[in-house]
């Protein structure tokens, strides 16, 4: 037996005693995903055991090294790790933006004692994140974010406002992008840690058109921050910021995908001939992005594929998945417009329509993944 | 889709600069064009192709062949799609080769087709679409043969094949998969009747008048020729996929290098955002599209039960994507890419004839519905 047909049978074994019976039920609502942090409230004892259980194998993070609070794993038993927790239908046991964001810039661009202070409590699930990036006058422009962090000597002083913090209310740390110098628009931003619970932070969550409110207003009014807290070199935080978006465009791109392995045609059944037409036109483009996904990703790992290639399927993942859903509608005809009634799911179905308008906006808008393209990989020349 | 090894890099590599240097619009497609070449490609050019052994590129090993697959073929036909060679690559090394693969007519054929002598295709169709099932032509026994009357159209190559490839009916009716066979028929059997495409490529129609044929003409079993078809045909659309992506990628290369160099109001044209924002879309789907036409060979090569379906999505893929790409081509390059001078307009001309051979993005669209139940 190879090293890794053993670490599968001993993850298999592992799974079966410790992963909880109600663990490997779907996902029905957002109260099913744990998000930790200092507030968390369980929604069940099977979701703590599970979650303590994960992390004491340090399974939360497989990838990350040991001491950092991960769990050691090579890629090839990571990925066995994955396909073991899927073959049972484990939920993942913590939804983080720490993990999926914040993690991978802290190994990359973070001191030794930042990843040693900050890691291990997000392997742990201890303490959650959000991203402080738009600003009412930079969303697609966001190098011209404005929001400013002073240099007071023995602290940075933070004044300003950003817009579409992910569950800013609930966080419980921010990492900010803040500028530090009017010098350079680029080279004067910095990547700014800190505690939400600090003086001077307030929140207010923006309603949208699906009724939901997973966006705030966060509001920064002379915010002491210890000088420590710049992850990289003060005024280079513009590459922290693209290091991170590329993660972020990576992981919407994983939208295209729906989630599904079956063809949407075969879960909606279209009985107009028109409308069966449409839904054949996009199962093409759905399977062909499939392929497409899973020779990015090969690419990716081996190196083989162009830096600015992930806009390129954030772009295409997200125009896939707002074309999901409108058919999805389609099919639907009235029922998808019930709004409140239990049939619906309380109106998941339109909820989950009207969220998709998000995805070509949030990390960067189709147009301006295009314009990375057009420049970066076309070579096409500036304005 | 796994990466590609390095040997598959290396004959990619091959075929590349071999179809750039050798196969290219000035010296092959425009050549025998203007020259009014009957056969529509040079038979020279194409001992060129068998003396590379890429003609054996799907003949076992045993058999004198590479012994290699439809990843592989993919990559060579995406080549000839870049550069708009004309061959009988398709027809005869991967569809001829596929169909008579573990047939009594391997030995017959094989060593003409890796000597580059041999030409082969493949007859299907019977009206202006393509529908196998559909099929009409009878193969009636007669004595210890078979007597064939019909017509058949859009036989690619098959005005210079030595061997075409003919679905007959030997039972039950038009509609039914069951009750079809191949048949191996020889050049001067049937009447052909030779046609130029929109393309510049050659296709026949052929009349089959009581042409009578030997029982060992059958390619595999009598009536159950559906299985040898699918085949052939398998690989003929994952073929024609990867040639569409090269179409693709060589017409929006070239009109991607003009928006580097066109100047209108004192600017280049590539710095206006309507066309970046057009070229850069265009340049994900190719990418997407080349994607599903790799995936296809795959699976074809590793017998998935899936295989199918993706070639089915693959074609459909392609032909939109390709589509897309000649008319952007076109477009961007203006009033000069109208003129029969510019070259961007011959893969327009391409682009119409592979989308359409072996099932256009319709019949595909359907087939990936049928196959997912709705």
């Amino acid at each position: 037996m190879t090293d890794l047909e053993s670490f599968r049978s001993d993850t298999r074994a592992w799974l079966e005693a410790n992963c909880p019976p109600e663990m490997r039920e779907p996902i029905r609502s957002d109260a099913d995903m744990c998000w930790g942090g200092r507030n968390w409230t369980f929604q069940s004892d099977a979701q703590r055991l599970w979650l303590e259980r994960m992390v004491q194998r340090g399974w939360t993070t497989p990838h990350w090294p040991k001491d950092y609070g991960g769990g050691g794993l090579s890629p090839g038993e990571a990925k066995v790790l994955k396909e073991e927790m899927a073959r049972i239908g484990a939920r993942q046991p913590l939804y983080s933006f720490g993990i999926s964001m914040l993690g991978p810039a802290l190994l990359k661009f973070g001191s030794e004692e930042q990843k040693k202070r900050f890691l291990p409590e997000i392997a742990r699930g201890e303490i959650r994140w959000c991203q402080g990036y738009s600003e009412p006058g930079a969303g697609s422009d966001l190098a011209g974010l404005q929001t400013k962090a002073e240099d007071k000597g023995d602290h940075w002083l933070v004044n300003g406002q950003k817009v579409w913090t992910s569950y800013a209310d609930k966080a419980d740390w921010i990492f900010c992008l803040v500028r530090t110098s009017t010098e350079s628009k680029h080279q004067g931003i910095s990547f700014l840690l800190f505690d939400m619970a600090t003086p001077g932070v307030s929140t207010k969550p923006i309603l949208l058109i699906s009724g939901n409110s997973p966006f705030c207003e966060t509001f920064f009014d002379d915010v002491q921050v210890p000088k420590d807290q710049v992850v990289g070199e003060v005024n280079r935080g513009w590459d922290v910021a693209k290091y991170l978006l590329g993660h972020e465009r990576e992981m919407i791109a994983g939208m295209g995908l729906g989630g599904t392995s079956g063809t949407l045609g075969a879960a909606l059944k279209p009985d107009d001939p028109l409308l069966r037409a449409e839904v054949a036109v996009f199962d093409v483009d759905s399977i062909a992005f499939a392929a497409m996904s899973e020779r990015f990703f090969e690419m990716f790992k081996a190196g083989e594929a162009h830096p600015a290639s992930p806009s390129m399927m954030k772009y295409a993942g997200t125009e896939l998945n707002k074309r999901r859903h409108e058919l999805v509608m389609a099919a639907g005809g009235s029922d998808a417009l019930e709004w409140d009634s239990d049939r619906s799911k309380n109106g998941k179905a339109a909820r989950d329509w009207l969220r998709t308008k998000a995805n070509s906006i949030e990390g960067g808008t189709s147009e301006i993944q295009l314009n990375i393209v057009a420049k970066h990989i076309l070579g096409l020349p500036g304005a | 889709m796994a990466l590609l090894t390095d040997d598959q890099k290396m004959l990619q590599e091959t075929a590349a600069s071999f179809l750039r240097e050798e196969g290219s619009i000035a010296k092959q497609l425009r050549h025998w064009r203007d020259s009014g070449c009957t056969d529509g490609y040079g038979t020279d050019f194409w001992k060129q192709f068998a003396e590379l052994g890429l003609t054996g590129i799907c003949v076992p090993e045993d058999q004198g062949g590479l012994g290699l697959g439809s990843v592989e073929a993919a990559l060579v036909l995406e080549e000839i799609g870049r550069n708009l060679t004309p061959s009988p690559f398709l027809t005869t090394a991967v569809v001829g080769a596929r169909a008579i693969e573990g047939t009594s007519h391997a030995e017959r054929w094989y060593p003409g087709i890796l000597s580059g002598e041999t030409v082969l295709a493949l007859a299907i169709d019977e009206s202006r679409r393509h529908a196998p099932e559909q099929t009409a032509l009878s193969a009636e026994r007669r004595g210890n043969g078979f007597v064939l009357n019909g017509d058949k159209q859009f036989v690619v190559h098959g005005n210079s094949a030595d061997m075409v490839l003919t679905l007959a009916r030997t039972a039950g009716s038009p509609g039914d998969r069951e009750g079809l066979t191949l048949f191996a028929v020889p050049k001067g059997a049937a009447e052909v009747d030779s046609v130029t495409l929109a393309d510049s490529s050659k296709a026949a129609r052929i009349k089959f008048d009581n042409v009578e044929l030997d029982a060992d003409a059958v390619v595999g079993d009598v009536d159950n020729g559906w299985g040898p078809l699918s085949r052939a045909l398998n690989a003929g659309r994952a073929g024609a996929a990867a040639e569409l992506v090269g179409v693709a990628a060589g017409a929006t290369a070239m009109t991607i290098d003009y928006l580097k160099q066109r100047k209108q109001f004192g600017k280049l044209i590539g710095q206006f955002q309507s066309l970046q924002h057009r070229a850069a879309h265009l340049y994900g789907e190719i990418e997407i599209a080349r994607a599903a036409s790799l995936k296809a060979a795959e699976l074809i090569d590793s017998g998935d039960e899936k295989a199918e379906l993706m070639v089915a999505v693959a074609k459909a893929k392609a032909a939109a994507v390709s589509k897309l790409a000649v008319q952007e081509g076109v477009q961007m390059h203006g009033g000069i890419g109208m003129t029969d001078e510019h070259d961007i307009g011959l893969y327009m001309k391409r682009e119409a004839v592979l989308g359409e051979l072996f099932g256009d993005v319709y019949h595909h669209r359907n087939t990936v519905a049928e196959l997912s139940g709705y």
